[in-house]
């Protein structure tokens, strides 16, 4: 499988993420990420947790409100940095985008998932919508100096979980 | 009327890499056809195959979705700014296919 985008982060920012994530938990956790898109890859300077809105199933889907789009599009100017991804966690699934990921996601985002299982966090993966939107791509992970690469085996089932 | 579009990061390479495009155009349809009439890459991004605006796209004009309004025959003003939200959304859902990994 083709990795050709990086995405750089710091430990501090995958501990926020991570922690997001378990206080969450049993629900999808959900936020926005600010950076700097570089010769060499995309950088994360910061973060912004947010509220997931999915009244429904809050516990395998998550909804980031228009008016909360445009607050986080307002604070990544305030910093000086753009709105270049998001992030949500799959409690109690593997970090792999679902049927659902996908049919929602944008071109040049970078979408970061975090498992959760039984409160804690796991795995962290980043992928990008492919232009076509038929397929993610998985993202290298850089967080100080250690590289992740998504594990990229289909999921153990056929459900479109992940 | 001279109006303003934002267009979203995901979607600026589609546009030129603009951020933002001023049209002429009395209503927020009017202003999209002239935009995807300028940027063709951007319409299968905004449009379902049935010509309608994807599901997954809010248009707000100023501070109020279109959707509260007249939809896409939403009159515009002199210097009104519309903008082009994209809906974030996803998760582990269940019952659905397998994603394509490429």
């Amino acid at each position: 499988m083709k990795v050709d985008t990086v995405l750089r982060l710091n430990e501090e920012l995958v501990h926020r993420i991570r922690a997001h994530a378990a206080e969450c938990y049993p629900h999808e956790c959900c936020g926005a990420l600010f950076g700097r898109e570089g010769d060499s890859g995309r950088e994360i300077f910061d973060m912004l947790p947010l509220e997931n809105r999915h009244g429904d199933s809050p516990r395998n889907r998550f909804a980031i409100s228009p008016e909360d789009f445009r607050r986080a599009e307002k604070v990544a100017r305030e910093c000086g940095l753009d709105l270049v991804g998001w992030y949500h966690s799959h409690p109690d699934h593997p970090a792999l985008p679902s049927e659902f990921d996908r049919a929602h996601a944008w071109p040049w985002y970078s979408y970061l998932i975090v498992s959760v299982e039984q409160r804690q966090p796991g795995q962290v993966t980043s992928w990008r919508l492919a232009d076509d939107r038929v397929r993610f791509t998985p993202e290298r992970i850089e967080i100080a100096g250690r590289t992740l690469v998504a594990h990229v085996s289909p999921p153990p089932d056929s459900s479109g979980r992940g | 009327m001279s109006v303003k579009i934002l267009i979203p990061t995901p979607l600026r390479s589609y546009a030129g890499k603009e951020d933002c495009v001023k049209v002429d155009a009395r209503t927020v349809g009017e202003a999209l056809d002239l935009l995807t009439g300028r940027f063709a890459e951007l319409r299968k991004h905004l449009y379902a195959d049935d010509g309608r605006l994807r599901n997954f796209v809010n248009v707000y004009v100023n501070d109020e979705d279109i959707r509260s309004l007249q939809k896409e025959k939403t009159p515009l003003q002199e210097g009104d700014t519309i903008s082009i939200i994209p809906s974030i959304a996803g998760g582990s859902s269940t019952g659905s296919q397998p994603v394509r990994l490429g």
